[in-house]
């Protein structure tokens, strides 16, 4: 009996079912990319909400419209930054691979990705627009990790315990709401470049 | 082992037919396009293929338009599934 035959087929089983019902191109370096932006965005918003305080006394987030404009800009840009870095290493990867880039799957996964992060992001803005400020960075968190959870079915496996720890560390956000900025930069930015790296050596670039 | 031969199945011996199996049996359906693009195949062998699976009851073809251009979407059936399992199961004891 030729087993070796047979081996080989249930490979070929395992990687078809995967190929045809799952967005594999993602990039790991797309998330070491955009934990690095929102590192330098997390810095660059902290400079801004406590300019000119002195450091030995306790400090307070000081929101101005000023202020607000300038967080606005670099929230923006921090976002279209890492989105077009991941965009970029992930094109990349599905040209390597020649795999289509622009298919089903990346169209459900898509779907599933924005329909909690929109919600989130439209709940959000409202909550910024009605002056609750400290609340904000922690369900970036949480809504972020609901909507990775969501689309992990249609993506690497990976992405589904991304999605679950962003969860938690946005509820602790919630509890410790002074620490926000630095559990942001933690969720967003370490935690990308650590996942980018496991999935870089994992899966290739 | 002439019980596990029995229930290899001979209509996936066969790599492209064994490929068209894997991805209908995780998708609702798959457009004939589609297909192609994930088992690199031509035309024609890519049809003939379908259709012998067709023939044997394991997947079932819907034809619809979008606009005016065909558009066939294949999926599987449920006998198709019940055969696919079975194959996979005697692979998996012969290896064992």
């Amino acid at each position: 009996m030729d087993k070796q035959k047979y081996i080989e087929d249930l490979k070929d089983i395992k990687q078809m079912m995967n190929r045809s019902s799952r967005f594999i191109s993602l990039s790991g370096l797309s998330g070491i990319s955009a934990g690095i932006f929102a590192i330098i965005g997390a810095y660059l918003a902290y400079q801004t909400i406590y300019a000119d305080q002195n450091y030995l006394i306790y400090r307070q987030a000081i929101l101005s419209f000023e202020n607000l404009s300038t967080l606005l800009i670099i929230a923006l840009s921090t976002l279209v930054l890492s989105i077009g870095s991941g965009i970029y290493f992930t094109t990349r990867k599905a040209k390597r691979n020649k795999q289509k880039l622009w298919d089903s799957q990346t169209k459900t996964l898509l779907i599933n990705l924005l329909i909690p992060l929109a919600t989130g992001g439209i709940l959000c803005l409202t909550l910024l627009l009605k002056g609750f400020i400290g609340i904000i960075a922690p369900l970036t968190l949480i809504f972020y990790g609901l909507a990775l959870v969501n689309a992990s079915k249609y993506t690497l496996e990976e992405i589904r315990s991304l999605g679950i720890v962003e969860i938690l560390l946005g509820l602790l956000g919630i509890y410790f709401i002074g620490y926000g900025l630095i559990i942001w930069t933690i969720g967003f930015g370490i935690l990308h470049i650590v996942y980018g790296i496991i999935m870089h050596l994992k899966y290739g670039s | 082992m002439k019980e596990i031969l029995k229930n290899l199945n001979k209509a996936f011996e066969n790599k492209v037919r064994l490929g068209i199996m894997s991805a209908l049996i995780v998708n609702d359906y798959l457009d004939f396009n589609t297909l192609k693009d994930l088992l690199d195949v031509t035309d024609g062998n890519l049809a003939s293929h379908l259709k012998s699976l067709e023939k044997s009851g394991y997947i079932k073809v819907s034809k619809e338009f979008i606009g005016r251009k065909p558009n066939t979407k294949y999926s599987v059936c449920d006998e198709g599934k019940v055969a696919f399992k079975k194959h996979i199961k005697a692979i998996e004891k012969l290896l064992h």
